[in-house]
């Protein structure tokens, strides 16, 4: 039998039960719908957190003082030291193959006096390559000024929210401005930049790393930050800034966490949550698949009589699970594509009503659903397709 | 050669403990373009001997040669094949597949077979031209007569231009003058050259057989 006649006689058997047939591939539609919505949603909330999370740029590697791991305590009762990573060591980094650009990071809460108002908040030393790694942009003036180090002068540049809440609308270039007991001068103002993990990135103050140091009364950095060229493996990087601190330090006193790692870590689980949710949908798919499969017995006791004839005009019982087994296939693929139309539609539909909501639908979970779908109408009609083949042919054309 | 050669045939039913012999040490030689009436009253075995030599059923002993070819040892696919290519079934309750046209219910053989589109759709309209159904050809059973139907599964019988063709009471459903047509159109075939096996437990349809056997209790009384 060629394969379009099967098909056609398929769907003339589909199209004379016209409610019957609606009502199942509606079960089926209605799991794929619900796959392609819930997938849709974990893959956008996926992409959401993602780009929150690198909206600083994917390649960035950190460096904390001290090395995480626990040991036997020294012998002597001497206690273990950790050299604190210092403004030296950040410049020797930034002569690392592939580096791009290095800051030294400290940061603390402080209080800010400006134009006759006081606001407590949080204060960021770092040097002019921040804006680099970290791809901030300047709305007004300039970042802090580069080569200045340990000599930097007492600028500061303000987050927007921070400018607003001090400065309002007025221009706050060259204001003069109290964190502590040091005294800054504003030079520059950053463009908003948003929430990130409960911190307001907007309400922040950025200073020369020297003058947080003095601030805090420290002699260490908290952080160094890296950013390397794109295209670059991040673990070659880390490697090369490990051995030039170790030579530094003379041991491994310092952790070095790669983004990329985290945020592979972090796309992980992401990913098993939008597998988690699609399993969801994919119960209310299988319900469906029970649909088919009562449809079809039904279909195969109705029909005993065609079967018999079928036989007797030379089928063989292979054709006649080929005819069952197309027509679950079929009911199966016409209600994936009406689930894939209407998943897809109120995703899009969702997404243009309340635009915070992070939906994306990507085409592989698209063909990934009609696959499943198509496989679930096989699987559900195996049975009743077996039973019909099997039939005896004289029994089958007595059958009233 | 004859076309049909029935060898000490045996066929044995169990229902619940108890054995029926529905056929009993048979034999029958049937030759090409024979015209015979297989008659007797309702458990004679008629109807299982017809299965047989449709090769719906088999025998549970006895060998079944159909154009010299032993038919019994062959496979299931085979026997489909068979079925397909060299016999065609006339039943009483015509057995047209409700929501096919006209047309789709002839041209079912010929689907099943894999022949293309182009040469079916040909060979359909002719065999609707030659019954007298080709106003018909869109309409679907339950939009026809009986006597319609009937020929329609008539036309579905001989689409594959079979060697025999085998009814059973194929006027059993009609009136005395549709049966009268469709019997006359079944003979016709039957002096076209293709073997023509009828059942039937009316004397009056049996007699126009030229050959007639008489079946009892699974057992051939008579063949004249």
């Amino acid at each position: 039998m060629i394969w379009s006649d099967a098909i056609r006689l398929a769907l003339r058997a589909i199209t004379a039960h016209r409610l019957r047939s609606f009502l199942t591939l509606l079960g089926i539609a209605v799991g794929v719908a619900a796959v392609i919505l819930l997938t849709s949603i974990g893959e956008g909330i996926h992409q959401f957190v993602l780009a929150e999370f690198s909206q600083f740029g994917t390649n960035v590697i950190g460096i904390a003082p001290g090395k995480t791991k626990t040991g036997g305590a020294p012998p002597s009762g001497i206690p273990t030291s950790v050299r604190p990573l210092t403004l030296d060591d950040a410049r020797a980094l930034e002569r690392v193959a592939h580096v791009t650009a290095v800051t030294p990071v400290i940061w603390g809460n402080s209080e800010v006096e400006a134009n006759g108002r006081l606001r407590r908040t949080t204060i960021y030393g770092v040097n002019a390559a921040m804006v680099k790694v970290f791809t901030l942009r300047v709305k007004s003036g300039q970042f802090l000024p580069a080569g200045e180090d340990e000599s930097a002068r007492g600028f500061v540049v303000l987050g927007a929210k921070l400018k607003n809440e001090l400065f309002g609308p007025e221009n706050p270039l060259g204001a003069r401005l109290r964190i502590g007991s040091l005294q800054f001068r504003v030079v520059g103002v950053l463009e908003t930049k948003g929430q990130f993990l409960g911190i307001d990135l907007d309400d922040t103050a950025y200073v020369p790393a020297a003058r947080a140091l003095e601030l805090y009364n420290r002699e260490g950095l908290a952080e160094i930050d890296v950013s390397y060229e794109e295209g670059v493996p991040a673990g070659r990087v880390a490697e090369a800034l490990k051995a030039v601190l170790k030579a530094r330090h003379g041991r491994e006193d310092f952790t070095v966490t790669t983004q990329e790692d985290m945020l592979r870590t972090l796309s992980k689980i992401l990913d098993i949550l939008t597998a988690a949710v699609g399993a969801l949908g994919g119960i209310s798919l299988l319900v469906g698949g029970v649909g088919i499969v009562t449809i079809m017995t039904i279909a195969v006791t109705e029909r005993t009589n065609e079967i018999g004839l079928l036989k007797a005009l030379g089928a063989p019982s292979r054709t006649i699970l080929g005819i069952f087994l197309g027509e679950a296939v079929v009911l199966a693929a016409v209600g994936g594509l009406a689930g894939l139309t209407l998943g897809v539609g109120i995703a899009r539909l969702a997404s243009f009503l309340v635009p915070a909501l992070p939906v994306h639908t990507p085409w592989s979970f698209v063909v990934l659903a009609e696959f499943v779908a198509i496989v679930i109408g096989l699987a559900a009609g195996v049975l009743p397709a077996r039973r019909a083949a099997l039939l005896d042919a004289v029994e089958a054309l007595r059958a009233e | 050669m004859p076309q049909i050669e029935l060898r000490n045939i045996e066929r044995v039913f169990t229902l619940g403990d108890s054995e029926v012999h529905a056929l009993r040490t048979l034999d029958l030689t049937v030759a090409a373009g024979e015209y015979i009436a297989i008659m007797g009253p309702s458990g004679s075995g008629k109807s299982t001997l017809l299965n047989l030599l449709g090769l719906l059923d088999r025998p549970n002993s006895g060998a079944y040669l159909l154009e010299g070819r032993d038919v019994t040892t062959l496979t299931a696919e085979e026997q489909a094949r068979v079925r397909r290519e060299r016999i065609g079934f006339v039943f009483q309750s015509f057995h047209l597949v409700p929501r096919l046209t006209a047309a789709e219910n002839v041209a079912l053989p010929m689907m099943l077979a894999g022949i293309p589109h182009g040469e079916r759709s040909r060979r359909v309209a002719q065999a609707l031209k030659d019954y007298g159904l080709a106003s018909r050809a869109d309409h679907r059973p339950d939009q026809l007569s009986g006597g319609q139907r009937q020929r329609v599964a008539i036309a579905r019988a001989t689409i594959m231009h079979p060697a025999m063709i085998l009814a059973d009471e194929p006027t059993g459903n009609l009136d005395r003058a549709t049966g009268e047509d469709v019997m006359a159109l079944l003979e016709g075939l039957n002096a076209g050259g293709v073997t023509l096996i009828v059942v039937t437990h009316d004397a009056a349809l049996g007699n126009r057989a030229r050959r007639r056997v008489a079946m009892e209790d699974g057992r051939k009384v008579e063949d004249r």
